[in-house]
């Protein structure tokens, strides 16, 4: 029964920080329909620079972790302006991939490079180390820290697509771009800002869920098809889907983990094989183009 | 060598023009690496079991545009294949390869079938899911693949009972050399056979296709067993011709490696492979250095370049300067 219960925890704690991770590049997808290999590698920007902050500087958490994001986004604009918008809507997927995987490997390079290939440490200031007792259970702070960002995130972005301006404008260019531009809608400045949004959630959930998923120099590769996944089984552009197929995946993994430790992967791997082949479209994904 | 594809029509034809192209031309470079490397003979040979897998590569994404990156599977489950064959006590070299092509083949059927399904975003991902399984499976099964050591004590008979593989690797170069002509002669052939050309019709309008009324998934998974049996050929040469079989020939790396050779040399061209494949090994193998993040990130770069500058790879761009060169000329 404490197994269970504990494995409910870190299962429902790491599906969340799949899930602040993921849906920027369920964004991406959605609406510049763009399959970004790079998404873990702007994670690992932010994992990067929120443990520099705090090792190196001396930082606050929460101040390392704007430092993170708002660094990731600055590091990743130039990549936007001169690549990424090549590639939207139009691409096969081949150029895509290529693209996206030259990123990639670019960014693990030169973030080595830097900052040294050795595993980024992100420190829990002690209001996130101790444990928490949840009335019958004492809980690790940082996994219910986890959980409630990832729950604040899903209301936020919810609350932006449906309620502002911005998400209007968003959701008609997602259903017919052209349509949109020529209503006078500025798709390029959209795309940069949906871009922008994308990166900046890739690392606050790179920090925030570093306790879960290391920062380590092939963080990028590591991670690289577990948010794939995500996207692809929970249906692009859906937060919805993605927070179910993030608590799937991080159930499928957690109790591979505890249940079957010498071949966790290979469950976890087997387990995405079926999934994909038995929602193509994902689970609650809508069909576009 | 000749850089276009065989065009019809010609007044008088050589009869196997391609294919004995492909036998000499991989006969000469052969020869040439023998005489410019004669003391990196051991670099050579692997450089052409990696060759073949970026052929095996171009059947797949080339050819049909399976955007995968899982292809070294295949690779690294025929070396494990005939390594173990090997170690059970086949051991001659032929029939290794034999083995390792028909290991291939399997592994290409099964990858094909879940790979080729979809497109897209769930083809990439079954492609990486795919891939995975079978590393971390090999990380796993330690009786068979020896784990994060590797399998080791792989010795071969030596070739047609006189050639012993000697630590100087001559008899390793010249039967990598042989089969990998042999391999690109039989594919000069393949590749223009109506079964080839209806995958290019594929990769180039799938609905299309299916409106003419071709089995698309079938097809495509019975091309992926022909690149199977090609990267089995590989993982059997690089058993036999190193003696080992560690992880990093089922790696991620190695088929995201093999597909940046593809697109560096052009894919959907066989010319275009090789060339990306010895470029790319060549440039690395004296470029490389101590520090694995900068070979990381200039293999980055070269990538990117190659997208934005060069999408068609260096083939297409030979082809298009051959074809200014010959216009002016007539």
């Amino acid at each position: 029964m404490l197994t269970i219960l504990s494995l409910i925890i870190d299962a429902v704690s790491y599906g969340m920080a799949l899930f602040i991770i993921s849906i920027g590049l369920s964004i991406m997808m959605g609406l510049m329909r763009v399959v970004n290999l790079a998404h873990g590698a702007f994670a690992m920007i932010g994992g990067y620079l929120a443990s520099y902050a705090l090792v190196s500087l001396g930082a606050p958490f929460l101040v390392a972790v704007l430092i993170a994001v708002v660094g990731t986004i600055v590091i990743s604009i130039p990549f936007e302006l001169l690549l990424y918008r090549r590639i939207y809507r139009k691409s096969d997927s081949l150029t895509q991939l290529l693209l996206t995987i030259g990123i990639t490997f670019l960014i693990i390079g030169v973030m080595n490079f830097v900052f040294g290939p050795t595993v980024k440490p992100i420190p829990l200031p002690p209001w996130l180390s101790g444990p928490v007792s949840i009335g019958f259970r004492m809980v690790p702070a940082h996994r219910i820290f986890v959980v409630l960002c990832g729950a604040l995130t899903a209301l936020a972005l919810w609350l932006l697509f449906d309620r502002t301006d911005f998400g209007v404008r968003l959701r008609a260019a997602v259903d017919d771009s052209d349509m949109a531009e020529s209503l006078g809608i500025r798709t390029d400045v959209l795309y940069l800002l949906a871009f922008a949004l994308a990166v900046g959630l890739a690392a606050f959930g790179g920090v925030v869920g570093a306790e879960l998923l290391p920062i380590e120099p092939y963080y990028a590769l590591r991670y690289m098809v577990i948010f794939l996944v995500v996207v692809s089984v929970g249906g692009a552009g859906s937060i919805a889907g993605a927070l179910l197929a993030s608590f799937l995946l991080g159930l499928a993994d957690t109790a591979g983990k505890y249940f079957m430790p010498e071949y966790g992967d290979f469950l976890f791997y087997a387990a995405v094989i079926a999934i994909v082949f038995l929602f193509p479209n994902g689970l609650l994904g809508r069909r576009a183009a | 060598m000749s850089l276009a594809p065989a065009r019809g029509g010609a007044a008088f034809e050589i009869p196997f023009r391609s294919e004995l192209a492909a036998l000499v031309a991989v006969g000469l470079l052969g020869l040439l690496g023998y005489i410019v490397f004669p003391d990196d003979l051991a670099f050579l040979t692997r450089l052409i079991s990696i060759t073949l897998l970026v052929l095996s590569l171009d059947l797949a994404t080339g050819y049909c545009g399976v955007a995968t990156l899982g292809q070294a599977a295949l690779f690294g489950f025929a070396a494990y294949a005939a390594g173990n064959a090997c170690i059970a006590g086949l051991a001659n070299p032929f029939l290794l390869i034999v083995v390792g092509m028909l290991a291939g083949t399997a592994a290409g059927i099964l990858s094909g079938l879940l790979v080729a399904r979809f497109r897209g975003l769930q083809q990439l991902v079954l492609s990486i899911a795919f891939g995975q399984l079978v590393a971390a499976l090999a990380n796993k099964l330690t009786s068979w693949t020896g784990g994060s050591d590797g399998l080791s004590g792989i010795a071969p008979a030596p070739v047609f009972g006189r050639y012993d593989f000697d630590l100087y690797g001559h008899t390793a170069y010249w039967l990598s050399v042989g089969a990998l002509a042999i391999v690109m002669a039989a594919l000069a052939a393949f590749v223009r056979s109506p079964f080839a050309l209806a995958c290019q019709a594929i990769r180039d309008d799938d609905l299309r296709a299916q409106m003419i009324g071709m089995a698309v998934y079938p097809r495509l998974v019975a091309m992926y067993a022909v690149s199977g049996a090609v990267a089995g050929v590989g993982g059997a040469l690089s058993a036999i011709t190193t003696g080992v079989v560690g992880l990093d020939s089922v790696s991620f790396e190695r088929s995201a490696e093999a597909l940046v050779m593809l697109v560096l040399g052009g894919a959907g061209h066989l010319w275009g492979a090789l060339m990306g494949a010895i470029l790319f090994q060549v440039f690395e193998h004296y470029v490389t250095t101590s520090n694995p993040y900068s070979w990381l990130a200039i293999v980055g770069l070269l990538l990117i370049a190659i997208v934005i500058f060069a999408p068609g790879g260096l083939a297409r761009g030979l082809d298009l300067a051959l074809g200014r060169w010959t216009r002016r000329r007539a």
